[in-house]
């Protein structure tokens, strides 16, 4: 086999190899993947067993501990549509009310149940516009 | 003073403007003279960003409120090292570090590389000034950090605690300096493909900074790690967070461009390929800079939505458009000089360890994006967490270790059996043994831990292997004692030691990393004082609460609860680790009318208590049980509600020694986690290698060898 | 406070002014010096022609090269430092 046909088929096993792979990452992605949802989106169309990562605002004055586990409300970021979550893992740091929050749930009865360890709380805003006058 | 530096700022707006003009028209002219002042407006333009860059930070330093992003990120309680890092924590002054370490490693190249590359200089000179232009242009009209308030608040929000951490304030100048140092070689490709200068000319100029680029990037990567594992909550290094992912990519793709570059440079070939390496590490490194301030993605960094969005994909999609125009338009030129001899090269070695990277960056693209892919495709935002992305990355980083372990000995153009097995055999024996010995002692747990074990042995093997045969080498030719060899070994041949001992470096942090992960034992476990619980192996007892107000000057910075634990491992006393929670009172700790409630409404940090070890760290943190501090704050609240500061200032005093005699439950997340600090310190062997590589050769050292090599050459120019 | 704002506005100005117009108002060497850039970035290949040469013989004594191969890649390269040479000196 002459040196160029041999560097082509090389080419070729490369770029479908490559293909291929590429195709099974973008297949996997999406099976595994759980779609980002507001509190409003969940409380209508939430499957029961199935992952979401819901994100919103902490509602003032929900967070509340019983024995390993906290249990909170999370709102829409502009709206009162909220859910209860209850969520065992670790809680970083700047979780408090009114904090920007994601944490991935699952349905569970009315209420909906964190997986462990998948609650981040937003730093609180400082790369945001803010209103002009601040005295 | 706001107004000079308001000044500053428009003046070089209009500095980069006159550069690029005169820059190009130097170039098209041929008038050096010209092409001179466009360099010269990258000097002015550093000029300007100091003076500004000093001005703002000045003002944070004076605590000088009349400045809304001093106000509004900075305190009189913030210690002074971190009012002025706190300059940087804010948008607009982010912006102005940017612009000022652009033009400040723009200065060093162009005046470094001010009597080469003659032709491509100006357009590169060109390109930065137009980056330049983009961000004072943002500076200037979307985001000023001279916006001035007629009265200035008494106290300013203060800098949110989180981030009084040493590591955290040099990671973002680490992570800038690792941007915009990638931007020139992204400026000097571009000039090349214009001028049609295509060969390894420019490549060899800017080697340096791409390497220089390379590390500080790097290095601003680990600190954030760091950070997290030292500062945050949940004792990990890595969360697979957007932004996280966004410094990555440009290290992953430079990673790749610095090896296959030497291709360019011994064989001529990989072109198209290098080219479009190093603008598409510029354009991500824009892109990393975009990401931390678009809000487009949900992460633990992204802060909202703000305006600068629309500017940044505008320049995104100009590079990404004009990079591919340029490389199109000018294929021709970049064919390849010569063609893959063999699939046993150190040519396809590089080839292999560039499609693992890419492949790797690829992953984190695709991951990352993740959300406004699967939104363009189904309508839905969906997610993916650090399983699917662990479960990518980790069989390419096997694959990767594998590699920098094989590609050092395999010779150029085309090996031969023989010899890649006679140079493979010791260190395959090396890897093999460590194998025996890991399953002799029952580490089976994780196979792919293993097998990252067993592969980075191998690198290890390899690197010794090659240092030790080096100095044999020398040895040989100059008659040295075996450390003057070792010494003037490395000093001959910096790039190829230097990367050896990258290699080194990175086997151990992967190491660092496999063991971490694997190996990692994590209880979060509710104690009361004189409770114990057991974590992999070691009893730890709650021995005794503590709790003490923290002041600052007068002033009182925080009121910290917490803990000291005792660890024991068989009856035996390990360490003593010590954790608390510190709570930071709010602007106006008053303005409820309870100074406790002010306090403990504030912001609130860990204080992770660690015992790191070459072998395991031991890491802790504490949360006090809420339920029972709520009941006891709110009792203290109501008695003192409206009582004058200094009765308010001895209940939280009271509050805290009820605190420590009581036997208040708390919740403490607790890790024992086996060679982490081999992350840290293959992180500084990474780092030490890529100085031996970065480091000039010294000149009389260089002279006197090409004086000899000349005369060589010439003799047998003469002969011939 | 007041008044000095745009005294400094005015030195940075100019500061900046001097500095950019330096090599408009030197004038002298105006002519494009298209040989001294090009005898730059020969000497520049040529000081990686040698690297690549010491590089050649470190491989060898490493044990990554035959000698067969060595003795090939080093006339190869010496070669090529010829050429450069040569072009070194055509351009006087």
């Amino acid at each position: 086999m002459d040196p160029s046909r041999k560097r082509r088929i090389r080419l070729v096993v490369a770029l479908s190899a490559a293909v291929i792979l590429a195709g099974a990452l973008a297949y996997t992605s999406f099976s595994a993947s759980s779609a980002a949802v507001s509190p409003s989106r969940l409380l209508a169309s939430a499957d029961t067993g199935h992952s979401y990562q819901l994100t919103g605002k902490v509602v003032d004055g929900s967070i509340s501990r019983h024995g390993d586990a906290t249990l909170f409300r999370v709102r829409d970021r502009n709206g009162s549509a909220s859910v209860p979550v209850r969520y065992v893992g670790a809680v970083p740091d700047p979780f408090r009310d009114g904090r920007e929050v994601i944490v991935t749930v699952r349905k569970r009865g009315a209420t909906f149940v964190g997986e462990k360890d998948s609650l981040v709380t937003k730093c609180p805003s400082k790369f945001t516009d803010k209103p002009t006058s601040k005295t | 003073m706001a107004t000079v530096g308001q000044a500053c700022l428009i003046l070089a707006l209009l500095t980069c403007v006159y550069g690029i003009v005169a820059s190009l028209y130097g170039a098209r002219a041929g008038r050096r003279d010209w092409v001179d002042s466009g360099r010269r407006a990258v000097y002015a333009l550093a000029f300007l960003a100091i003076v500004s860059f000093a001005i703002l930070v000045s003002a944070f330093l004076r605590s000088d409120f009349h400045y809304e992003v001093v106000a509004t990120h900075s305190s009189t309680t913030t210690p002074a090292f971190y009012r002025a890092a706190a300059a940087w924590s804010s948008q607009e002054g982010s912006l102005l570090l940017w612009v000022l370490l652009l033009s400040l490693w723009s200065s060093v190249v162009l005046f470094l590389v001010r009597r080469h590359l003659r032709d491509v200089a100006p357009y590169a000179t060109a390109v930065l000034l137009g980056f330049g232009a983009f961000f004072t242009g943002l500076l200037v009209f979307a985001a000023t950090p001279f916006k001035t308030m007629a009265v200035a608040p008494p106290e300013g929000t203060g800098l949110d605690p989180l981030l009084r951490h040493p590591s955290m304030m040099i990671h973002p100048p680490m992570l800038y300096s690792g941007y915009t140092l990638w931007a020139i070689p992204f400026a000097f490709a571009v000039g090349a493909l214009i001028v049609r200068r295509v060969d390894a000319d420019w490549i060899r100029a800017t080697r340096r900074f791409a390497l220089a680029a390379w590390c500080f990037l790097g290095i601003g990567i680990l600190l954030g790690a760091r950070w997290s594992y030292a500062e945050l909550g949940w004792g990990g290094y890595w969360a697979w967070d957007p932004v996280e992912n966004a410094s990555l990519l440009p290290w992953l793709t430079g990673t790749a461009f610095i090896h296959s570059v030497m291709v360019q440079e011994k064989r001529g070939m990989l072109k198209v390929w290098n080219v479009s390496l190093v603008l598409a590490t510029g354009t991500l490194a824009v892109l990393g800079t975009f990401l931390v301030r678009s809000g487009i993605l949900d992460s633990i960094h992204a802060f909202g939505a703000s305006t600068l969005g629309a500017p940044f994909v505008i320049l995104i999609g100009l590079m990404i458009a004009g990079g591919i125009y340029l490389v199109v338009s000018r294929r021709a030129l970049l064919a390849s000089e010569h063609k893959l001899d063999s699939l046993l090269s150190r040519e396809a070695a590089f080839l292999g360890n560039n499609l693992v990277l890419v492949g790797l960056a690829f992953v984190v693209f695709w991951g990352t994006f993740f959300p406004l892919i699967s939104e363009a495709v189904t309508g839905t935002k969906a997610a993916v967490g650090p399983p699917w992305f662990n479960r990518y990355t980790v069989p390419l980083a096997l694959v990767l270790v594998l590699l920098s372990g094989i590609g050092p000995v395999i010779a150029w153009r085309r090996a031969t059996w023989a010899n890649a097995r006679r140079n493979l055999l010791a260190p395959t024996a090396a890897a093999l043994a460590v194998l025996a010995a890991l399953l002799a002692f029952g580490v089976t747990k994780s196979a792919t831990s293993l097998a990252m074990f067993v592969f980075a042995a191998f690198t290890v093997a390899v690197v010794v292997q090659e240092f030790a045969r080096g100095v044999a080498a020398r040895r040989a030719m100059a008659r040295e004692g075996p450390l003057r060899a070792l010494v003037s070994l490395v000093q001959r041949n910096r790039r190829r030691y230097g990367g050896y001992t990258v290699h080194l470096g990175m086997a151990v942090l992967f190491v660092g990393v496999a063991a971490s992960t694997a190996f990692q034992h994590a209880r979060d476990v509710r104690l009361t004082p004189g409770t114990t619980a057991t974590v992999g192996g070691y009893q730890v007892k709650y021995v005794r609460a503590t709790a003490r107000p923290v002041y600052r000057g007068e002033r009182l910075e925080r009121v910290a609860l917490g803990a000291v634990l005792d660890v024991r491992k068989d009856g035996r006393h390990v360490t003593t680790l010590r954790t608390e929670r510190g709570y930071y009172p709010s602007a106006a700790p008053f303005a409820s009318g309870s100074l406790i409630r002010g306090i403990f409404d504030g912001d609130a940090t860990s204080e992770v208590g660690m015992k790191a070890g070459l072998t395991r760290d031991l890491w802790t943190a504490i949360q006090p049980d809420p339920e029972y501090l709520n009941k006891v704050i709110d009792a203290t609240a109501a008695k003192t509600a409206g009582k004058p500061p200094a009765q308010q200032a001895q209940a939280v005093g009271r509050l805290l020694s009820v605190y420590r005699q009581g036997a208040f439950p708390a919740q403490f997340r607790i890790i024992s986690s086996p060679l982490v600090s081999w992350i840290w310190l293959g992180g500084i062997i990474v780092f030490a290698g890529g100085l031996i590589a970065l480091w000039p050769a010294p000149d009389a050292a260089r002279r006197r060898v090409t004086a000899g090599y000349a005369a060589r050459v010439a003799r047998e120019l003469g002969r011939a | 406070m007041d008044f000095l704002a745009p005294v400094i506005v005015i030195v940075v100005l100019g500061v900046v002014v001097w500095l950019v117009s330096g090599p408009l108002r030197a004038g002298a060497t105006v002519v494009e010096d298209a040989d001294a850039a090009r005898r730059e970035d020969l000497e520049a290949a040529k000081e990686a022609k040698y690297r690549e040469i010491r590089d050649a013989e470190l491989d060898f004594r490493t044990g990554k090269l035959s000698e067969a191969d060595w003795r090939a890649l080093d006339r190869e390269l010496r070669a090529e430092a010829m050429e450069l040479l040569r072009r070194l000196d055509a351009l006087g």
